[in-house]
This record gives C-alpha cells, structure tokens and sequence, in this order.
C-alpha cells in the first residue's frame, strides 16, 4: 500500500512561518500546502490588482517563499498554495523571480479561471444569503470568484510543477488534489474523495489541529503553545489517514483535538459541500493510535450537484470607531454616560449612520445580554457603518472628545476607520467557470 | 453541574450563520448531553443573540451535536460592527450552560 505525507504550512494569511520551514526541513514531506485565503481577503486583493497589474497576491508571499523556498526544493517538497489570491500569474511569475535569486530551478504553475466576474455580472443570479439578486448591489460588486476544485491543481502536477498557485479553490481540495494526482482516484470515486477531503479539512487551519485554538487551562492543558508544531498528515492510497507532527514541537494531536477541527465550519456533517463531491463526514472517526498520532476514516461522499459557488466582494461602505476606557468605583456608569453622550452627539452633529453599536469592553462587547457583578474597569467602544471615509472619522472624533469633554478619568482614545467589504455568495453551473493552468520554468 | 464540565467546543462561521460544537470529553456523557443540549435549550442560552434559525446535527461517533445558528454575526465578518465579528466566543459562552434536568 503506497502512502504520502503532506504537510499544512498555513492555516491563514498572516500564519507563523518558522513551523512550515520546520516541515520543509524535517517532516520528509511530499506537499507542503498554505492555505492563505479568507473570505474577503480575494475583494482587496481585486483593488490592489487593479491599481497595478503585478499586484493583488498574498502580502508574505515574498517572506514565506524566501523562509521556504531553499529547503522544500532541496528535499523534493512540492508546494501548492492559494497564495495567488486575485492575481495567480503574477504571483508565480514573482516566485520565478525569487527562485531565480536563489538559484533554484523549478517550475511554477499558475491556476486562473476562478475570476468570473463578467459571467456573474451578465446575469441576475439569485443571492444565496439575502434572498435578492446580483444587481440589487449596482455598481459596487468588487469581484467574483468561484470556488475551483481539485483539477486544475491535479494538472498542474501531472505537467511537473514544483509550486502550484492559485486564486480562489475549496480549501480542502489544496490537499486533495495531491492524493487525486498520486493515487489515481478516479473522478467519481466518491467516497475516497469524501475521505481526502475530510483529511483536507482537518488539515487546512494549520495548529488548529495540533493544539492550537484548543487549550483551556485546567480544562484541556496543552503545552509549548509558543513553538507549536503544524499537522502532518499521512494518507494512504485508499484515503485513510494518520494526523500527526514533528516530535518536540510544542501542541498536541489528540481525539479531542481532531473532533474540534471535523467540526470546524460545517454545518450538515452528511452534507459538506464542495466542488468536487457532496462529502459527508457524519460517519467519521478519530482514534488515537500512539501519542501524537490519530487515525481517521469514515469520510464518505457523493455526487456534486452541478453548481459552484462563487464569493462575491461588493463595497458597503465604510466603518468607524472609537474607544475609550474607564476604571474603578462607578467605571460601568460613567462608561455607560459616554455612550450616551456619543449617540446624542452623533445626533446632533448629523453624522450619517446607517448602522451603529455600541458596548463595554469587559462587560457585553463579544455576548451581548451578558450581565455580571460591576468589573473594576471597562472600555467603550462604538462602531458605525457609513457612505465615506470622512463621514466614518467623525465617530472616532466623537469618542476621542469625551478626554476633555465627557465623563471623568477617561484614557487611551483610539480612533480608526476601515472599509466595510460586504461578502455574498451565488450558484453558477460549473461549466461556466474555465479552470486553466500556465507553467512557468525557473533555469537559473 | 455546567455543560463545560464533560464538553468542549469551537465555533465556526461562514457569512452571518454561526456554528458551535459540542463534544463530549468522554463518550459515557454523550447520551446526557444529547438529552439535554436541545435546540430550545441553546435558543435560551444565546438568545442575546436573536437568531432566526437554531438547527442541531448529532455525530454519535463522535460523542459531539453541532449547532448551526443562522443570523448570529451582525452579517458576517466582512461587515459586522461587532468586536468580535467571527463570534469566536460564543463557544465559551455555550459551555457556561448549566447542565440540569428541568
């Protein structure tokens, strides 16, 4: 029975680097995978594009690559990654560049065909969330990207591609298409495919499953959280799998941790959809084998329903905030009068909201309706949707004036603005978006 | 008794639709977790958070239920004005049910 080892060397943008070039060093990888790609992530990227079209990939492509690079090519780790975000080609054609530099030779890959702004801009295609239509949002749709599936990376490996970027794909089909191009899955075998995907997914938040985002002093207690090791995981031609990492890094891979991360933004378990396949990971199990090392089978599959989603990023304005904090004897008073205060001068200066919330940091701001003993010190904060930039500054102003004119013994104002990219989604037959593959050879 | 004594949980979210895990530490207290942690409970437990739509999936496997709540997040973390606009908390919030036959 054949076997490979993939490793996760992200599971978001800003990710540690160190413990994937730990992997690339001593894991004896085959793969090595970043997932780098949130959802609004690929809509500023979009702008970035179009303001210079070298531009709109991952911002620590560069530094991850250069950390990487040198090793993972030394060892024969093929990586595959959707660093590419809204500009794939130029991304690969930067790693060419780099690899270059080094004196690496390599083949970099680029997956396109994930942009299908003009299919979804030439329709009036019905918004899965809000129950209205693509052209309710007018001129302000920023980009649309379908979800791809593992093919286009499985080709870009049979051409012999050392690095394969890409834009928007289905996170968990980053790690099956390694084992689709391996192991030779056939296209409809679903339930191998279910299982690869369960892997994918496990593996696809990186430390998620090795400890990370888990520990609960005196609850579950893990260790070296500092240095925690990143997942491996070693799969089997029939798609059984062992989740494991580095010894002496820090985390843990238990049943515990496993089940935390199966259940990881899924909503039906028996029906996970996905590009590739309906997977259904209702009948999975985790069971551990030795220390640090957990077996997983049962994830199951079926056909896809025809249809791919697409991400669609439009602009919705602007966000404003303010914070402000109060401490002591009566902080949860006089924090409560500053809000006050703030409403009313919002009111009063005409600064146009669409939305607003206010809490106290301390006392409601992440579970409102919480209602507890007074603490000994609280923050005030108050966000606002609006139209402009200049509009949304003038919450945070707002906020920052109460130092000489709100309640006493305010401190550490803060102010900010950010844009507010609204996020929606809609179903195109598959058809309709065009995977395709461009390599690009690296002779230094 | 608190559900956080004999589970544990994470939350996720995609768009304004959140979803908590329960699983239980040791497969013994699943049945009693799964008698207890019912919808209307959770419903109660979150209901600071007004949601349109509280549905729960039972993993017997796993010893875990996985609840997914629809319009949680102040639309999703793209544009909510929540601090924590992904609800990555409200698993801790969940946990602090108290585990009692009423």
């Amino acid at each position: 029975m054949r076997s490979i080892r993939l490793g996760a060397g992200a599971g978001y943008s800003g990710d540690r680097i160190e413990p994937a070039v730990d992997l690339a060093a001593s894991g004896d990888l085959d793969y090595l995978v970043f997932e780098c790609l949130a959802e609004r992530t690929i809509a500023l990227a979009q702008g970035a594009r179009q303001a210079d079209p070298n531009a709109g990939y991952d911002p620590l492509l560069d530094e991850r690559m250069r950390a990487v690079l040198p090793v993972a090519s030394r060892n024969g780790t093929r990586i595959i990654s959707n660093m590419g975000a809204a500009n794939p080609l130029a991304a690969a054609r930067r790693i060419g560049g780099i690899a270059q530099e080094l004196g690496v030779a390599l083949k970099v890959a680029a997956v396109t065909g994930d942009d299908v702004l003009d299919v979804v801009t030439s329709g009036n295609w019905p918004i899965e969330e809000t129950g209205g239509h693509i052209l309710d949002l007018g001129n302000r749709i920023l980009s649309a990207n379908a979800y791809l599936g593992a093919a286009p990376i499985v080709e870009a490996l049979s051409a012999g591609a050392d690095i394969v970027l890409t834009g928007r794909v289905a996170d968990p089909a980053l790690f099956l298409a390694p084992m689709i191009h391996e192991f030779g899955w056939a296209i409809d075998a679903w339930d191998r495919l279910g299982q690869g995907t369960l892997v994918g997914h496990l593996m696809e938040c990186a430390g998620q499953v090795t400890g990370g985002y888990f520990a609960d002093p005196g609850k579950k207690d893990v260790s070296n959280l500092a240095r925690l090791g990143f997942p491996i995981a070693e799969v089997r031609d029939d798609g059984e799998a062992v989740i494991t990492k580095l010894p002496g890094t820090g985390g843990a891979v238990t049943a515990a941790t496993c089940k935390e991360q199966l259940l990881y933004e899924i909503h039906d378990p028996a029906a996970y959809f996905q590009p590739d396949l309906i997977a259904d990971f209702s009948e999975a199990s985790v069971e551990e084998i030795a220390p640090d090392r957990v077996r997983i089978a049962g994830g199951r599959g079926r056909q896809h329903n025809g249809a791919l989603k697409v991400s669609v990023g439009y602009l919705d304005g602007w966000i404003g905030e303010g914070e402000i904090s109060y401490a002591g004897p009566g902080a949860v008073a006089r924090g409560r009068l500053a809000l006050e205060i703030v409403r009313e001068r919002l009111a009063i200066t005409g600064v146009a909201l669409s939305d607003i919330r206010a809490d106290l940091i301390g006392l409601n701001s992440l579970y409102p309706g919480a209602s507890h003993a007074d603490p000994p010190e609280v923050r005030l904060r108050i966000a606002g949707r609006t139209n402009s930039q200049a509009e949304a500054m003038r919450i945070g102003n707002e906020v920052e004036t109460l130092y000489t004119n709100g309640p006493a013994g305010g401190g550490g104002a803060s102010k900010s603005t950010r844009r507010s990219i609204g996020v929606v989604s809609v179903l195109i037959p598959r058809e309709r978006a065009q995977p395709h593959v461009e390599i690009l050879e690296v002779v230094p | 008794m608190k559900l956080r004594d004999v589970a544990h949980s994470r939350t996720g979210d995609k768009g304004n639709t959140s979803n908590i895990s329960v699983i239980a530490y040791r497969p013994e207290d699943f049945p009693l977790i799964r008698e207890l942690v019912t919808v209307e409970r959770v419903r109660t437990q979150l209901a600071g958070l007004n949601p349109s739509q509280v549905t729960r999936y039972e993993l017997p496997k796993l010893g875990a239920l996985n609840f997914v709540i629809a319009g949680a997040l102040g639309g999703g973390v793209t544009r909510s004005l929540a601090l924590d606009a992904h609800g990555k908390a409200l698993s801790s919030i969940l946990l602090d049910m108290d585990l009692e036959r009423s």
